[in-house]
């Protein structure tokens, strides 16, 4: 498994771009309407977080062609301030910054899989990934 | 100084092999479709300006009407930046066929010199250029920006606000504004808010939203999402927020029915009921 695209996430528009991307590549591959905006929406969270808490990071999409299945799946990397407590984030209505704090629970649900790894002071990696029905 | 003056006194044959140099650019560039005419005419002008700055040393004017006409024109950069390195090798081929003895310290003057005149305006061109584009670019933002949130009062007491596109935290802003200031400037009972445009519905935009439909709320009038396509509304709930504590219509269309029930009226079908009347007294007739 190797990165296939990847967006550059500084500027607002950024965001924009990353789940463009993110939605040519889920159809692209097959998936439906419902997935293809559940994707560009998970993207879309995961981005803006990037933008919002860590200034700047990187969303890579992966293709996954195995011979049991088919997906798509995102990672979103930055080295920002981190996360100290992950199960706090992942609860609904948890924020920081005013916001609806529904975002990375959110992604989890829009999701298949969801992975989220993070380290204070070092940075946050998040990989979530949708499989093809 | 000297090879100023000589390229100067000697500007007729300069601005000939310049003039030729740069016709030969015409058809296989960018500027295929301009009429010889306007090409010709243009050049003259452009070479005027360049010999009217190295004169003057620098006569700003000149520079920045020609750069506002190559921009109205809708020519690329490249044309001057073009017409600039031709003025500089045919001025310094000139300059090495009227002298004698050419060895490397003479040709490092002579560039040097060369130099000296094309670099201030090369500068002040691309500066001309790019900042009437910035100009440009500026005001088709504010023009884009009152398109980015329209009101529409289409009858006393409704309006909608129609969304297309990509929202952002500027454009946000705008919505909110705009949606308390016009309903409130309309009289409106009901806001209708049609997402049927928006690409995405994050938790960005759905806050955004809910927020905007709070603030109708609190002035008295009713806030109606509508336009949910079946996608929207299936990551609306997957992410988990709760749209149940104001109305949404799936289109334009039902929420104006309630629209219209809200303020207390309803749509009636004019032919229905002149076949009515018809049959009415038709039955009278046949008594
Ligand atoms: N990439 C990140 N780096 C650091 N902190 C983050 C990052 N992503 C999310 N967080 C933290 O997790 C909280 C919850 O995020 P989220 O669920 O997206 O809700 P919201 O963005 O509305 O606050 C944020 O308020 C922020 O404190
Ligand atoms: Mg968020």
């Amino acid at each position: 498994m190797k990165p296939q695209a990847c967006v550059n996430i500084h500027k607002e528009w950024d965001i924009v771009g990353a789940r463009q991307l993110g939605r040519e590549m889920a159809k692209d591959l097959g998936f439906g309407t419902v997935d293809q905006a559940r994707i560009a929406t998970a993207v879309s969270e995961l981005a803006r977080n990037i933008y919002l808490y860590a200034e700047q990071g990187q969303i890579c999409f992966e293709i996954i062609d195995t011979i049991e299945r088919r997906g798509l799946c995102m990672i979103a990397v930055d080295s920002g301030p981190g996360i100290a407590d992950i199960s706090q984030v992942m609860q609904d209505g948890f924020t920081t910054s005013g916001g609806l704090g529904a975002g990375l629970p959110g992604v989890k649900r829009l999701m298949d899989e969801f992975d989220i790894r993070s380290e204070v002071g070092e940075g946050t990696k998040i990989k979530a990934t949708k499989w093809i029905r | 100084m000297e090879f100023k003056q000589l390229v100067i006194n000697n500007s007729d044959s300069i601005v000939q092999k310049w003039m030729e140099e740069i016709d030969s650019l015409k058809d296989s560039n960018y500027t295929a479709t301009i009429s010889d005419e306007l090409y010709e005419s243009t050049n003259r002008e452009f070479v005027n300006v360049i010999f009217t700055s190295i004169r003057n040393e620098g006569s700003t004017k000149a520079v920045e009407d020609f750069s506002e006409k190559i921009i109205n024109l809708g020519w690329p950069l490249s044309y001057i930046t073009d017409g600039l390195q031709i003025f500089r090798r045919v001025s310094t081929e000139y300059l090495l066929t009227q002298s004698e003895k050419v060895d490397s310290n003479f040709f490092t003057n002579l560039s040097a010199s060369v130099n000296d005149w094309v670099e201030p305006l090369i500068r002040e061109l691309v500066n001309e250029y790019s900042g009437s584009w910035e100009h440009i670019v500026s005001l088709q933002r504010v023009a884009l920006q009152e398109l980015s949130a329209p009101l529409i009062p289409v009858m006393e007491g409704i309006t909608i606000m129609p969304l297309i596109g990509t929202i952002d935290t500027e454009r946000a802003k705008l919505i909110m504004e705009n949606l308390l200031e016009g309903a409130i400037k309309h009289n409106s009972e009901v806001v209708l808010i049609d997402i049927t445009g928006v690409p995405v519905v994050d938790t960005m935009v759905a806050h955004h939203i809910i927020q905007a439909a709070e603030a109708v709320r609190l002035i008295g009038a009713t806030c109606i999402l509508v336009g949910i396509r079946p996608e929207i509304a299936q990551t609306i709930v997957n992410l988990g927020i709760d749209l149940s504590n104001f109305p949404t219509k799936s289109s334009l269309k039902k929420g104006f029915s309630t629209a219209l029930e809200i303020t207390g009226r309803h749509v009636t079908d004019l032919n229905v009921k002149e076949n009515n009347i018809e049959k009415m007294m038709d039955s009278l007739r046949g008594e």
